[in-house]
């Protein structure tokens, strides 16, 4: 049994969502361009995941197996409707830039994934923690990519100006790749690989061992 | 006629769901090791795609939208908050009644499709579609053609990403960067490829 403080902590590095698991990439990606769109779909990621993984817990003795994806798609989606709602009230502009990314945290697959995996099997209050530690560990890479892309393809941090650019009588040319969608990939792949080489365990096996080359060896 | 071959091609190669907008991505990498089982997967995304985005759109037409409820005596009724659980709703239905009619009718290629059928129903690119064709206020034509398109793109990609990814694994890849770091990398190649598409105006 594993106690709260691994369920808390483990899915920040050790078992990550993004960078291990392969859940809820799709987001990550999109809303990164700028640290404050990152930062509210975090916030709204934490909420959806501790609340359903919560809810899910406590009706898991009562619901049929066969239609827990629906129940839990339903719990999903009333959750993520009262933060959509509560954005447009609160915060339009980051709502509006947003656009349907509020709207797929619904299919975001950590929060699905959870909800199976671990709130069907698990107490209320553990699966709240686990919800809360994997919606934690996906805000530590989307603050980080956020991090490198909005001073460099920007020159601004959460609006402000951090980098001088040229176009304000600076010094830095912003970066316009790093403001495009392929940079997301790139940089996601440089974390991974980054985590791997601090966590050795996490490394995948090859597919194919390459055979020493003895080919040319006469010629040597 | 141009019109609507203008969306097909938008959405195929300029807005692609999965290079441009990043939807579906857990399958995406997930599921892109074999050429063969990507392809089958794509084709399933096409035939969800293509029902699920008009019928969404004859819902929130007929039912959602404010007014739209004044056939039945609602005039000032706005239903549209509950669009998120309609949609999801309207596809996890489809999905489960295509997979029975498929059983029945097409054996072929339901057992071709296989596991992918009820994994389709996480997948954002099926809902991230529908939840576009009400941000975009498409008619009922334009969705169908976006529907089509939609899919046809995310198939495009998760096959050309699988061919890459089955030539990549006889490479001698760093070992941190094997396996899923490189897939990333590689993914944002192909995504820099599709964006010379982002030139051309329709």
């Amino acid at each position: 049994m594993a106690t709260q403080k691994e369920v808390l902590i483990d899915p920040i590095f050790n078992n990550n969502p993004i960078a291990l698991q392969v859940l809820g990439i799709c987001s990550a990606l999109a809303v990164t361009i700028n640290m404050s769109t990152t930062l509210v779909m975090c916030l709204a990621v934490i909420f959806v995941c501790t609340m359903s993984n919560l809810a899910v817990s406590l009706v898991r003795n009562r619901v049929p197996t066969n239609i827990r994806i629906i129940v839990q798609m339903t719990i999903i989606s009333s959750l993520v409707i009262v933060v959509d709602q509560v954005l447009q009230a609160v915060a339009y502009d980051i709502s509006k830039s947003l656009s349907v990314f509020v709207g797929l945290i619904i299919t975001n697959c950590i929060v699905m994934g959870r909800a199976e995996a671990f709130a069907m099997q698990n107490g209320p209050w553990l699966s709240a923690l686990d919800g809360f530690g994997n919606a934690l560990g996906y805000s530590v890479i989307l603050i980080g990519v956020a991090l490198v892309r909005e001073p460099l393809g920007s020159g601004t941090l959460m609006g402000f100006d951090i980098i001088p650019t040229v176009a304000n009588g600076g010094w830095y040319v912003p970066n316009g790749l790093l403001l495009l969608a392929p940079s997301a990939f790139f940089i996601i792949g440089l974390f991974i690989w980054a985590i791997r080489s601090w966590k050795t365990d996490q490394v995948e096996e090859p597919e194919f061992e390459i055979a020493p080359n003895g080919q040319y060896k006469e010629a040597i | 006629m141009e019109h609507y071959l203008g969306i097909f091609i938008r959405a195929v190669f300029i807005e692609n769901m999965a290079l441009t907008f990043f939807l579906g991505m857990c399958t995406f990498i997930a599921i892109s090791k074999k050429i063969s089982t990507a392809f089958g997967l794509g084709v399933a995304v096409i035939v969800v795609l293509a029902i699920t985005v008009p019928v969404n759109n004859l819902i929130f037409n007929l039912f959602l939208r404010e007014g739209a409820l004044a056939w039945a005596g609602f005039p000032d009724v706005d239903l549209s908050f509950l669009g998120l659980l309609s949609y999801i709703g309207v596809i996890a239905a489809m999905v489960q009644i295509l997979e029975m009619v498929l059983d029945r009718y097409v054996p072929v290629l339901y057992n071709a499709l296989g596991v992918f059928l009820p994994l389709i129903t996480v997948n954002c690119a099926i809902l991230g579609a529908s939840l576009m064709m009400v941000d975009q206020d498409q008619t009922f034509s334009e969705s169908v053609v976006f529907g089509l398109g939609a899919g046809v793109g995310w198939a495009l990609a998760i096959t050309a990403l699988a061919g890459v990814r089955e030539k990549l694994k006889y490479s001698d890849v760093p070992e941190g960067l094997r396996g899923l770091g490189i897939t990333f990398i590689s993914v944002g190649l192909i995504s820099m490829c599709f964006m010379s598409f982002g030139g051309i105006d329709i």
